[in-house]
């Protein structure tokens, strides 16, 4: 017996390929420009915005008879914004250095469209359990594309991974290489992501529009 | 029931509000302790890194009662006033500098009563002024620490500047930032940037203040060895907001040090005694 039936596995799975908030849904791309200089941040604001992503679900999938409809987006940005709030003490009080580097990010994971989208588009019209495997999944695809390319732009950007000097230890900068400051900069993130997408067009056929 | 209904919408709203509220000063309420307790942590290991003195959070505390030897309040006249300058609020610091700021910069389009009242104001905000300054003794000999805050591109920067005895020598200083681009402004919390610091002069040799300047495109070039920074390529703003940011905040320090200065060559018996002691001596009579 298995733990989530094949439906399930699909709600879980689907967000980190063909069905993918950031390269499919095209959603959340704002802070996939500003997050992913480095691969740290980027970690630490995937982790935030699966947390409040799934978390919110659960909670507007549990409300989703009681929401008034006309209210619902302020409900929903409630919800959204007092979960960021709740992140974001836990951080400060637990974690203080890892806030410190997110600073701003964190409270911005309230303008980002994954979890409106979400909220709107799958929470209030599922029940708890496929909600909360919604936002796990949704979040994780968010996630991994945030990795990706912070991944790429940290590497070539400022020629490291994690903070460890990858570049400088194989020697490449005593051979004459330069890092590339415009890996720094949000259009790289735009054009990184944009390479993504075509990858992964490329494997997934079904995805090109006719 | 009708969950379409005003009032139902209405009752809706209100409850779920007031749930909220709750909930957030709940969680807020019981978190500001630890939050409160790591701001100061950090100050301690900040205040601590820019005398090159390593600490972790644990034992942050204790290495700053050991080492930071005098925490004193000035004004900007150079009197040392009563109180911690630990315990010193900087924002409201930094605001009333730049109210004098502004004020300075009207001196010159206005008539001449004018003129006398607005230089009454920048009076009393000098007095009114509170700066910081903590003393610190080590292995190495002593120091003071100067606490400076300004304005980044996004947001707030600030750091700790520490200065040899001289009053001039710049020892260490460490800057830190609220949400500084990364990679660009954001490398100002780094090493590489911080430790070009080291040596600079904030006074030139005829005792004119000018602080620290930023340089784009490398203070090499520009020929200022003994005041110049390279600046951030790419992290212009942040940048200049540093450079400002240390001239305004230790300009204010000026009149004290200087009146220390002379302190220290008005008296020549002392001056065959190791700078150390006689530093040491000044401190304590603070």
């Amino acid at each position: 017996m298995s733990l989530l039936s094949p439906k399930e596995v699909k709600l879980l799975t689907n967000p980190l390929n063909i069905d993918n908030p950031i390269t499919t849904q095209v959603l959340g791309i704002c802070s996939a420009l500003a997050v992913t200089v480095k691969l740290k941040p980027a970690f630490v604001l995937a982790i935030s915005v699966i947390a409040v992503l799934t978390i919110a679900n659960v909670v507007v999938s549990l409300l989703r008879n009681a929401i008034p409809n006309r209210i619902r987006i302020i409900v929903q940005l409630v919800v959204i914004a007092s979960l960021v709030i709740l992140v974001d003490q836990v951080l400060k009080a637990y974690v203080y250095d890892i806030s410190k580097q997110l600073s701003v990010f964190v409270g911005l994971i309230i303008t980002n469209c994954i979890i409106m989208g979400r909220l709107e588009a799958f929470a209030l019209g599922n029940k708890p359990w496929p909600s909360f495997l919604d936002g796990l999944g949704n979040g994780a695809g968010y996630g991994v594309i945030l990795l990706i390319v912070a991944f790429f732009r940290e590497l070539f950007g400022s020629g490291t991974v994690w903070d460890y000097p990858v570049f400088e230890n194989i020697g490449l900068y005593s051979i004459g290489y330069v890092n590339n400051g415009l890996m720094i900069l949000p259009p790289m993130a735009l054009i990184v992501v944009g390479i993504i997408i075509w990858i992964q067009r490329h494997y997934s056929r079904e995805l090109i529009e006719k | 029931m009708n969950t379409q209904s005003n009032s139902y919408t209405f009752i809706f709203a209100a409850v779920m509000v007031l749930i909220v509220a709750a909930i957030l000063s709940f969680t807020a309420f019981n978190l500001q302790p630890l939050q409160e307790q790591n701001v100061k942590v950090e100050k301690y290991q900040n205040i601590l890194a820019s005398v090159k003195i390593e600490s972790t959070p644990a034992n942050a505390e204790e290495l700053f009662n050991q080492y930071i030897t005098g925490d004193m309040v000035l004004d900007a006249n150079g009197n040392v006033l009563d109180g911690k300058g630990f315990d010193v609020k900087l924002k409201p610091e930094v605001d009333l500098m730049y109210e004098a700021k502004r004020l300075v910069s009207e001196l010159g389009k206005v008539s001449a009563d004018q003129k006398a009242s607005i230089e009454e104001q920048l009076a009393t905000i000098k007095t009114e002024r509170r700066l910081p300054l903590f003393t610190c003794s080590k292995e190495d000999g002593d120091f003071i620490i100067i606490p400076v805050q300004g304005k980044g591109l996004w947001g707030p920067i600030w750091g700790f500047v520490s200065l040899e005895m001289d009053y001039n020598t710049i020892y260490g200083a460490i800057f830190a930032h609220k949400g500084e681009t990364p990679g660009l402004g954001a490398e100002i919390d780094q090493t590489w940037f911080q430790e070009p610091f080291q040596g600079k002069k904030i006074f030139k040799a005829d005792g004119t203040f000018v602080g620290i300047n930023v340089y784009k495109g490398g203070f090499e070039a520009v020929g200022d060895f003994d005041h110049g920074i390279d600046g951030i390529s790419g992290g212009t703003i942040t940048s200049v907001g540093l450079e400002a940011m240390i001239k305004d905040c230790l300009v204010d320090y000026a009149p004290y040090f200087k009146a220390q200065m002379a302190k220290e060559s008005s008296e020549p018996e002392e001056v065959s005694e190791p700078e150390v002691s006689e530093a040491v001596t000044n401190s304590q009579e603070i």
